[in-house]
């Protein structure tokens, strides 16, 4: 379990991360999303002791890093795939690392066995791809069978068996009842493997919620309506409340509003449709909306909370900037 | 018995993530010593640093060789009451540039290379870190110049002993192999503290020779007779001045000014403290 309290990092007068208060539980794997430069970085590196916060603390099972006497034992991070010293080989690599938390040699071997870099355990790490460089950073992470994980962008520079690899692998740690944090901009790969979703914008948070909740949130059905009496069918549904859009090529756009209903409209009217479709926007547009600008996740969170049901809502913009400004 | 997904703001018992995944493998609460351990494994396992100590062994065992040579080739110009120890001393000098660059190193490389960060987030305790890398430094530095000073010696005491020079006394021998040994690990040490400081190997390494070097060139340059006594304080505690001292006469200094006896140690002693301070107050202090 990691818990962040209030976190903030400032840089000169940037504020990389901005008042970060989450929780990320065991048993299942949290995505950590936000575009590129939007402090998630940051918050992994303050979560491992590595820059100091400005504001607010982290614990780490309840402890704060520092405190921790063998943390390699307690959480395993791959932060950079390249931050390892391209003379030495990936064995001694993982050696040293051992050796300083007390974790026996055996256990070097068996991690470059379920990472598969066993034949080049011997070869310089400099001579690593991307691939297999990201391979030894989760070995690293991997070496003292830690209860929490911790991945940055895990499958940049991956094939496709790779990130295939690296999906069923965070799936079966969570299922061990581990804590898997993992981040990334690319909201298509969090769909497939995170059950639950922290998304941050600016250092801000912008969601704390489950999968299903984004998914239910923001994957709201457009409804697309073509039909050669259009003026009826706009009044049709302005009758019935319904707004559509004009869009080009005589097409009406509803959204809101289910298929099932636009069609029992149309039948009801005698209006001829020649089609009736529904359109799922991705999950990447949603993010994509939910993170494209201050006045944007403003009106969202509106939308969200509305719609939220259970689960923690989106936590509204605007008034954690004041309460920064207060703090300063 | 305990409710998960509860978070706990204190250390209350007993805590949700008890219920979480357990390793098989002993936890066991490192120390300093995991971190020597460590250490060593590092600076033997990357090239460079074997290749710097190579070459710091050939220069210090090959200057000392040709100087043998020379002893054998014309004795007669070995004569005298100079300490006979006094011709380890240049291959000593030249290869500091090796100790001051493996010092530099043994930090500043984790620095250029992201190293750091993995070395960091495995033992949190970042004095720890560097007072490991210190003390596997100092212990490899100590050795390796200790083994080729006192090679050395040995070599030339006994060729020097056929031309009728005089014979080292215990003091001499004292500071001529344990003393200039220290004195070399000591400034290695400075060197990785300067790392440790700087963060950039070519910065740190570029620095340390000239504090090696400036203030010998500074003196040399200053003919003016009112900086007379700035230029000789330059000259007497430059560092290849101080490590001459280690090869003076008993009782006797080769100036009436400068250091003497074991004086240079202390003076090492005292600058790698400090500079070791300013290093552990950064180290706190900085973002990694």
């Amino acid at each position: 379990m990691i818990e962040l309290e209030g976190l903030t990092k400032r840089y000169g007068d940037k504020l990389a991360v901005d008042n970060l208060t989450f929780t990320v539980r065991p048993g299942t794997v949290t995505g950590f999303l936000g575009p590129n430069g939007a402090g998630k970085s940051t918050t992994m590196r303050m979560i491992l002791g590595l820059d100091h916060p400005t504001a607010g603390s982290v614990r780490i099972d309840g402890r704060r890093y520092q405190e921790l006497k063998d943390p390699l034992t307690y959480i395993g991070a791959l932060l950079d795939a390249k931050a390892v010293h391209g003379g030495r080989s990936a064995y001694n690599h993982l050696l040293c690392l051992a050796q300083s938390n007390g974790i026996p040699a055996r256990r070097v071997d068996e991690v470059l066995d379920i990472v598969g870099l066993t034949p080049v355990a011997r070869k310089k790490a400099k001579n690593f791809s991307l691939g297999m460089s990201q391979r030894l950073g989760i070995a690293a992470a991997l070496l003292g069978d830690p209860r929490i994980l911790m991945f940055d962008e895990p499958v940049n520079g991956l094939d496709p068996e790779g990130i295939q690899w690296i999906r069923s692998l965070m799936k079966s740690l969570a299922a061990q009842g581990r804590t898997v944090f993992v981040s990334s901009h690319l909201m298509s790969e969090m769909a497939l493997t995170a059950d639950h979703l922290v998304v941050i914008g600016q250092g801000r948070l912008l969601a704390d919620m489950s999968m299903a909740d984004f998914i239910a949130q923001n994957s709201q059905c457009r409804v697309r309506i073509r039909t050669p009496e259009r003026e009826r069918m706009l009044d049709v549904l302005h009758t019935a409340g319904i707004t559509a859009v004009e869009k080009d090529g005589g097409l009406l756009e509803v959204e809101g509003s289910r298929a099932e209903r636009i069609g029992e409209l149309a039948a009801e009217h005698r209006i001829v449709l020649h089609e009736l479709s529904s359109q799922q926007s991705s999950l990447e547009e949603a993010f994509m909306q939910l993170t494209a600008g201050s006045v944007e996740y403003h009106a969202h969170t509106g939308q969200a909370q509305q719609t939220g049901g259970t689960g923690p809502a989106v936590v509204p913009a605007q008034p954690v900037a004041a309460d920064t400004k207060k703090e300063s | 018995m305990s409710t998960p997904q509860t978070p706990l703001p204190q250390q209350a018992a007993p805590p949700s993530w008890e219920s979480g995944y357990t390793s098989p493998i002993p936890v066991v609460r490192a120390h300093l010593g995991h971190a020597i351990v460590s250490e060593w494994t590092k600076i033997r396992s990357v090239r460079s640093t074997v290749w710097t100590l190579g070459i710091y062994m050939l220069i210090v065992l090959g200057m000392g060789a040709l100087i043998a040579w020379a002893i054998v080739r014309v004795p007669s110009e070995f004569h005298g009451s100079e300490n006979p120890l006094a011709f380890g001393f240049f291959g000593l000098l030249v290869g500091s540039v090796c100790i001051i660059t493996l010092g530099v190193l043994t930090v500043a490389s984790e620095y250029g290379t992201g190293m750091i960060r993995t070395t960091m987030t495995a033992c949190p305790s970042r004095i720890r870190v560097l007072a490991a890398k210190a003390v596997v430094f100092f212990l490899v530095a100590f050795t390796t110049t200790l083994f080729s000073a006192g090679l050395v010696a040995l070599v030339h005491t006994a060729l020097l002993d056929g031309t009728g020079a005089r014979q080292p006394t215990g003091e001499e021998w004292l500071r001529g192999t344990l003393g200039i040994s220290l004195y070399l690990a000591m400034l290695g040490l400075l060197s990785l503290a300067v790392g440790a400081i700087l963060r950039h190997s070519a910065g740190a390494i570029t620095l340390m020779i000239g504090v090696v070097l400036a203030p010998l060139v500074l003196a040399a340059f200053m003919q003016v007779e009112s900086l007379e006594k700035l230029r000789d304080a330059l000259f007497d505690y430059s560092i290849p001045s101080q490590m001459a001292v280690f090869y003076a006469n008993t009782g006797a200094t080769l100036r009436d000014s400068g250091p003497s006896g074991w004086d240079s140690l202390w003076i090492i002693l005292g600058m790698t403290a400090a500079a070791f301070a300013v290093a552990c107050v950064l180290l706190q202090k900085r973002d990694v």
